[in-house]
């Protein structure tokens, strides 16, 4: 660590793994009621545990990012954060305002959440990863622009590389589409229109670019390749992120009510954006076997390749598999989909989180080194029960996606099992996917020990 | 491959490629706009529509229920609950959805669906969000009554 603002990132990434154990923690609760209905119902409804889930899901990885931002800017920019300050500050009006809104899913229903609130002065709220009060999402916003205020000045001041300018390309984005968060229009297919603004542009398009920076700086520092290297991949990663991505937008608007040119778009365009990906795991691997140096700290490289791997299977290849019209046809709307999301989810962007951290927590403690070897070897299992967990619960719930298109989707009308049959026949898969969820917390829990894994010296 | 492709290259990929796609991409978007009022029926959003929608939202219906495919996988889709439940009776199917929220929640159920105390008002603006909603010309989606 060169600068010593670049700690403020400290608690940005200890509060994201702190989420990222809630966020299990209701997972798994609402993968149970899906086994019992009447798990913890009514107490917590499982709109209420989904909507904590996913809510923390996005918080956390706002973190995150943010965390990653704050690290590797001052490292790039040759100097001190504009002001750390406003980075501390930042951090608590963050925490408590995140840690308020969850209290109020948990505490009061969601219309009762509403009318506190005042969402009928500005309605925003009830849509999908879009639950927050509007008062929250207001709060975002602020929280977001001076973040990205402090990380664009310390960015002016200082040395300007590909890595930071394409960081600041998808900071930019991601604030810039969350506006539409505020656009919801009494017509419900102008208001899914413009909820995809917010959805598909940040995980399909916006955060791309940010995963694509954090991966380069972090694969700079433990294989040491030539920097020039590393741009003309990140230009090339990034311009097809952001050329598919946009266009690829269309593989939402096959059903909703939008044009129908839509349906040779999306599918296209969905083709397309697997590019993005399968560069980065060629990118990754490459740098790898030119590297220079033998870094100590192996357990970032993991998670790097790790992000690469499981981001080009769940968010590309699982991606373009559901993506064209004709198969959307049968699979909007299914546990496949579901099935996608957590693949994707997990291996583009919680695993890019790991990869920053693994990198950047041990340099913060005083170990440029990385962990000791005791630490990364406790670290690597974790990733692995993790990476089965995942990849097992992701793997019943296409099952259980196959199960409900053969018996709900593909027959006709008349020969149809409705949508409760088919839960009965699906509930073995269920079963399984909450079993591998299980395996995926003690694999967090195994994670978090490896922070306290001792160091030889008694460092 | 990648050996032949320069770092300038691949930077005028970048700014060229996103320049082009942004502006298709606005364009695209624009006509999409255009088109909606058409394919959605926005002449037949009442007032009572408009409510049923908030009503939909402020209930967090999305949180479970899926409408036109979208939203959470833990219960029916909703788009064509009108002809499913109603059998496309505007009569019928209020009446059915008026029992159907006031015996909520249902015992023997195993997935549970909460009481939302919903007014008669408010459960005739839903029904009405609902068969407008069932009216969008979503391209033939879902492919039977159960999707």
């Amino acid at each position: 660590m060169k600068y010593k603002s670049q700690m403020v990132a400290k608690p940005y990434f200890i509060f994201a793994l702190i989420l990222l154990a809630g966020q299990i923690v209701f997972g798994l609760i609402a993968g149970m009621q899906y086994i019992h209905g009447g798990f913890l119902f009514p107490e917590i409804p499982f709109n209420v545990a989904r909507m904590v889930h996913t809510n923390l899901l996005i918080v956390l990885m706002l973190f995150a990012f943010m965390g990653a931002s704050y690290y590797l800017v001052p490292e790039e920019a040759e100097r001190e954060l504009w002001s750390p300050m406003l980075a501390k500050v930042m951090f608590w009006i963050f925490a408590v305002a995140g840690i308020l809104t969850i209290l109020g899913y948990l505490l009061v229903s969601y219309s009762e959440l509403a009318k506190i609130t005042l969402n009928y002065l500005l309605p925003t709220m009830g849509r999908g990863y879009l639950e927050q009060p509007t008062i929250t999402k207001i709060g975002i916003v602020v929280v977001v622009v001076a973040f990205i205020l402090n990380i664009t000045m310390t960015i002016i001041k200082g040395r300007k590389t590909i890595i930071t300018t394409m960081l600041l390309f998808g900071l930019f984005g991601l604030a810039f589409f969350f506006l539409f968060a505020f656009y919801n229009p009494a017509n419900l297919v102008m208001s899914k229109t413009f909820w995809w603004f917010v959805v598909h542009m940040w995980v399909e398009d916006t955060w791309e670019l940010i995963e694509a920076a954090i991966l380069a700086f972090v694969v700079i520092k433990v294989t040491g390749v030539d920097r020039e290297q590393i741009d003309k991949w990140l230009y090339l990663i990034v311009a097809s992120t952001l050329i598919a991505g946009l266009m690829g937008v269309g593989h939402h608007y096959y059903f909703i009510g939008t044009p129908k040119y839509w349906f040779w778009l999306g599918t296209i365009f969905s083709v397309l954006e697997v590019v993005p990906f399968f560069l980065m795991i060629i990118f990754v691997y490459q740098m790898v076997k030119k590297r220079r140096i033998k870094h100590d700290n192996e357990a970032a490289l993991t998670w790097a390749k790790g992000t690469a791997v499981v981001g080009f299977i769940g968010a590309g290849l699982l991606g373009l598999a559901l993506s064209p019209y004709f198969i959307s046809y049968f699979t909007h709307g299914t546990q496949l989909v579901a099935a996608h999301g957590h693949l994707s989810f997990f291996g583009a962007y919680i695993m890019i989180m790991f990869t920053i951290i693994s990198y950047a927590m041990p340099t913060m403690r005083g170990r440029p080194h990385g962990n000791c070897a005791k630490a990364q070897r406790v670290e690597k299992i974790g990733f692995w029960l993790m990476v089965i967990g995942v990849f097992g619960m992701a793997t019943a719930l296409l099952i259980a996606g196959f199960v409900q298109v053969d018996l709900q989707e593909l027959p006709n009308s008349a020969h149809a099992l409705t949508f409760a049959q088919t839960v009965t026949k699906e509930m073995p898969w269920f079963v399984i996917r909450e079993v591998f969820g299980v395996v995926i917390l003690i694999g967090l829990l195994t994670y978090f020990y490896s922070f306290f894994v001792k160091e030889p010296n008694g460092a | 491959m990648s050996e032949r492709i320069t770092k300038n290259m691949a930077r005028n990929i970048f700014y060229v490629g996103s320049a082009i796609s942004i502006i298709i991409f606005i364009a695209l978007i624009i006509n999409t706009v255009h088109q909606i009022p058409k394919l959605s029926n926005a002449k037949e959003m009442t007032p009572s529509v408009v409510r049923g929608k908030h009503i939909w939202e402020v209930n967090d219906c999305a949180g479970c229920h899926t409408l036109e495919g979208e939203g959470a996988f833990y219960a029916p889709e909703l788009c064509d609950a009108f002809q499913r439940d109603g059998g496309g009776n505007v009569a019928a199917f209020k009446a059915y959805l008026a029992s159907w929220m006031a015996a909520q929640p249902i015992k023997a159920d195993n997935r549970k669906m909460p009481q939302f105390n919903l007014t008669k008002k408010q459960v005739n603006d839903l029904a009405d969000f609902l068969i407008w909603t069932s009216h969008i010309h979503d391209h033939d989606w879902p492919h039977n009554i159960q999707g």
